[in-house]
């Protein structure tokens, strides 16, 4: 399982990263999406990957950690995949607002001239 | 502390929320009541901000520090916000600054565009919560809550330059943002916590085999600040940015920079300067390098900027890099100097950029093309191009205020005598040498004279700069078209280089006040122990609250 999660990070980071060096600014967008994919699984991994786990105690019973999951990785994530999101939208509406004013998709505004 | 007056540490960030809020609900036509509930929501910031310091001021250097637990969870379980010598400081100056910009704003720039105002306050509730806090993450939100209005303010009055900027601005706070989730996910995976005093605590019993991971951590958490606060290889958005943001936005934004060497400062104190085995202050190698060379980068951009408020740009640039080194060499002495110095420098380049506006608006052809800079000569038209008729009174003797002003910005800038950037940099200086001297080797080190001669340089490289600008604005402009500028707009730009004189004035209560700070800050001993020690109020205690 570790195996699989590690390269499902690596995968989503470095194809992000990739994306992000891209010219166009959709290709940057989808890039920060997967970079933020990428950062919320890693969060996950630092509370330690178990499966079977729930990460809310049962009530009425003393709860021993080695039985439950570590639940404020989790807590983590769902603060920053609302953050991500809203300012993904906000991302979204400024790359609109610089294709209506320049005319061009490119992130510095112009095209590179042919040389 | 007892009463109401310990809820005052919420009222920082409460304020501007509910403001901000408040003022959402209204839609642009009431743009007077919006104006006005932000400045009386300002302006009761400010009075709170005082009472804080008063209030940090006034407690001595054994009594606890006032810590709130929010929630009432006692401090490894719940989310704290601390209020100490250093967050009161910045505090402060944010209330100062947010006063000086709103005020000029009112004359013409807060029409430019929807939603300023609303805008403005969540950017005061983002600052002032990322001073106050002492949880890692929580220090996240507040980031984001920063920088998401800082976005909106980034494009206020719209225009090519600003969304072109805009973009690449928000594309690499992003990415920043990203590492800091990464550096606070692997401090965490380390620790187990993320409150910033049971960190301290914990990081001298981390075990050895995973110290490594640890400082991968924080190094990759320190990269995230460090954008913020524009270290050199990281800092090439920042001039673009904040010469293509509205004046009054950039005079904001000057503390924004701040905020991330405010972290660095915080954290690379407390994390790593009580550390029993493992080195020592960790990263300082980084960051005294990093801020010579940011130094040195922002000086040959000030000596080589065409515009003015490219030359402000850069000196934001310069300003950071003298922090950060200075952070860099970690000595309570050198500490001093950077606390003056980052008050005096960021009043002086708020009050720069606001001028640069007045002084640009003579400069184009007569008040009616309003001063945007130089996208007046650009081919769109844009809608902040107003009537010049409401400017309000006019001031007389506009050339000579204009002149006085933009004077006293170069000399505060170059750090000359008489005002307060010369006792900054003379602080900054004297603690590098007497900080050498008693330390046994008696030698001062070669990073130390690299970075006394980087100090004095780019002093004089402003000097040029600012002269240049200065004749080529103010002397060489046309007689016939003197700017049209309303008191509202010249008072807060002389209100800020008032402050600046005050602080030459008072340098001493201030600078004893430094020194508290920084030696609290060098001693984050007694920080954790008071946090984790303070005790939840009883359930008993608040009912019988009359």
């Amino acid at each position: 399982m570790e195996l699989i999660v590690a390269l499902g990070i690596g995968v989503l980071a470095g194809s992000g990263v990739w994306l992000l060096l891209r010219p166009r600014t959709f290709q940057v967008i989808i890039g920060l999406s997967l970079v933020s994919y990428a950062v919320n699984l890693f969060i996950f991994g630092m509370g330690r990957l178990r499966t079977g786990m729930p990460p809310v105690l049962e009530p009425g019973t003393a709860g021993d950690p080695a039985h439950y999951a570590d639940p404020v990785p989790q807590a983590l994530i769902l603060t920053a995949i609302v953050i991500g999101f809203a300012t993904t939208a906000l991302f979204l509406v400024v790359l609109l607002a610089a294709r209506g004013l320049t005319g061009t998709d490119h992130v510095d505004g112009r095209e590179r001239e042919q040389s | 502390m007892s009463g109401w007056s310990s809820h005052l540490v919420l009222v920082p960030i409460l304020l501007p929320l509910l403001a901000g809020a408040t003022m959402l609900l209204f839609d642009e036509r009431s743009r007077t009541l919006k104006a006005g509930i932000n400045l009386a929501a300002t302006l009761a910031l400010m009075a709170a901000a005082a009472g804080l310091l008063y209030i940090a001021d006034s407690a001595g250097f054994d009594s606890p520090l006032n810590v709130y637990l929010l929630g009432n969870w006692a401090a490894p379980f719940g989310i704290v916000l601390v209020l100490e010598k250093l967050s009161a400081l910045m505090l402060m100056l944010t209330s100062i600054l947010a006063l000086a910009s709103l005020v000029f704003s009112l004359a013409r720039w807060h029409r430019a565009g929807v939603y300023y105002h609303a805008l403005f306050q969540f950017l005061l509730m983002g600052l002032n919560g990322a001073f106050l806090t002492g949880d890692l993450f929580n220090l996240f939100v507040f980031f984001e809550v920063m920088l998401a209005a800082s976005y909106g303010l980034v494009l206020h009055g719209s225009g090519v330059i600003r969304v072109k900027a805009g973009m690449h601005y928000i594309a690499i706070n992003l990415v920043a943002s990203f590492l800091f989730l990464i550096g606070v996910s692997l401090i965490y995976g380390v620790t187990g916590t993320l409150n910033m005093a049971d960190l301290a605590a914990r990081v001298p019993q981390i075990a050895a085999e995973d110290r490594m991971l640890l400082e991968t951590g924080a190094a990759v958490l320190g990269v995230a600040f460090l954008v913020k606060a524009g270290m050199w290889p990281l800092s090439f958005w920042l001039p673009t940015t904040y010469t293509a943001a509205a004046p009054p936005v950039a005079a904001v934004f000057a503390i924004m920079s701040k905020v991330g060497v405010y972290v660095v400062l915080r954290l690379s104190l407390l994390l790593f300067s009580g550390g029993a085995e493992g080195p020592a202050q960790f990263g300082g190698d980084w960051l005294l390098y990093g801020g010579m060379a940011t130094i040195a980068f922002g000086m040959i951009g000030v000596l080589a900027a065409q515009e003015t408020a490219r030359i402000a740009g850069f000196t934001i640039l310069v300003s950071s890099g003298t922090l950060l080194a200075a952070i860099g060499t970690n000595r309570v002495d050198v500490t001093v100097g950077a606390l003056f110095y980052l008050v005096s420098s960021t009043l002086a380049i708020s009050a720069f950029f606001l001028l640069i506006e007045l002084v640009e608006r003579g400069r184009e052809f007569g008040a009616d093309m309003l001063a945007v800079t130089r996208e007046a000569f650009g081919e769109y038209d844009d809608t902040e191009a107003e009537d010049d008729a409401d400017v309000g009174m006019p001031l007389p003797a506009t050339m000579a205020i204009l002149g006085i002003c933009f004077l006293s910005c170069a000399v505060l800038l170059a750090g000359l005598p008489p005002l307060s950037g010369f006792i900054a940099k003379f602080a900054l200086l004297a603690g590098l040498f007497q900080s050498a001297g008693p330390d046994g080797a008696g030698t001062v080190a070669g990073a130390t004279w690299a970075f006394v001669a980087l100090l004095i340089l780019s002093g004089l490289a402003a000097l040029i700069a600012m002269t240049r600008a200065g004749i080529r604005s103010l002397w060489d402009s046309d007689e016939d078209h003197v700017p049209r500028i309303g008191v509202i707009e010249m008072a807060p730009v002389a209100g800020l280089l008032l402050l600046c004189a005050a602080l030459t004035v008072q340098a001493g209560p201030v600078m004893a006040y430094m020194q508290a700070t920084a030696r609290s800050l060098h001693e984050p001993g007694s920080y954790v122990q008071d946090v984790l020690a303070t005790p939840r109020s009883l359930p008993g205690a608040l009912e019988h609250r009359p």
